[in-house]
């Protein structure tokens, strides 16, 4: 467990990457019921004038939280958790990949203490989230109660 | 045809309820690349004080989009689900989703802004169990982009 008094603002608590290739999209659609075809059907991405296939907004904010979950040791301590998705995640498909173990584009997340309110003994942490050296989520921040 | 206007205000009540199971817990961890055990083992959530195994932060998701697949399949919604766009969206959290739960969304019109030519739209769902214990608040934007 964390000991909230060792906290300081400011602090950095870690990063993490993690990378996402359409298989990862069709995981992800299948496990959260969004089916939208923008997330699987190059074809139709573009017809809607998306550069390719994107990840689902939601799938990189699930999978950039790890982070603070496993900091924290329980993941049901993230009271308050929140974003901006400010750039889209485009998942490539190259020709003579698998896509199922391509490596695809890779998110790069660190987080930091946001602020500290000792009454409430919550910490809030700010995830910094880039792909392809771009903010993809703005004010990407969760609060974790200690 | 744009975004309706007047849905803001607009409640949607909550339909069929949704039971968290198991297995799906573990699915759309493993889906999030999630690696906490306790979303997994069922002792390793014990160990935290958890009846079963917990749901990831951002599982409450899936019962708020379906209480906004309501809305777009609303014909008075005037919404064209595929220029939608997640603008935003947050998550608070009353108690942890745990394995057994039984939820119920109900889903409220909180804002409608003209975005040039499309429109940002913010609901906001309600997610209690369907005993009336609050679990979640989700608050989602969505960019309707508008057609060239």
């Amino acid at each position: 467990m964390i000991a909230f008094d060792t906290l300081e603002k400011g602090q950095v608590l870690g990063t993490h990457t993690v990378n996402v290739n359409r298989a990862d999209l069709v995981r992800y659609a299948g496990a959260s019921g969004d089916f939208n075809p923008i997330h699987w059907n190059e074809r139709f991405a573009k017809e809607v004038e998306l550069p390719s296939v994107i990840a689902h907004g939601m799938f990189t904010m699930g999978a950039v939280i790890d982070l603070v979950s496993t900091w924290v040791g329980n993941p049901g301590a993230v009271i308050d958790y929140q974003t901006r998705f400010t750039k889209p995640v485009v998942v490539e498909d190259p020709e003579g990949t698998n896509p199922s173990d391509f490596e695809g584009t890779t998110i790069e997340v660190e987080g930091k203490i946001g602020a500290l309110d000792a009454q409430a003994r919550t910490a809030r942490v700010d995830l910094t989230v880039s792909a392809n050296g771009t903010k993809v989520l703005l004010k990407c921040q969760a609060v974790v109660q200690l | 045809m744009g975004i309706n206007p007047d849905l803001v205000g607009r409640i949607y009540p909550a339909g069929e309820s949704y039971q968290v199971g198991r297995e799906k817990i573990r699915e759309f961890a493993a889906a999030t690349k999630a690696t906490s055990p306790a979303h997994y083992d069922v002792e390793s959530a014990r160990k935290l004080g958890f009846n079963d195994v917990v749901a990831p932060p951002t599982f409450a998701i899936i019962v708020a989009q379906r209480a906004d697949a309501q809305l777009i399949a609303d014909p008075a919604s005037g919404i064209d689900f595929s220029r939608v766009v997640h603008a935003d969206q947050r998550f608070t959290h009353h108690r942890p989703i745990v394995a057994g739960d039984e939820l119920l969304a109900e889903l409220y019109v909180d804002q409608i802004r003209e975005m040039g030519a499309g429109a940002m739209i913010t609901t906001r769902a309600e997610i209690t169990t369907v005993g009336g214990e609050k679990i979640a608040t989700t608050v989602s934007s969505l960019l309707v982009r508008a057609e060239d």
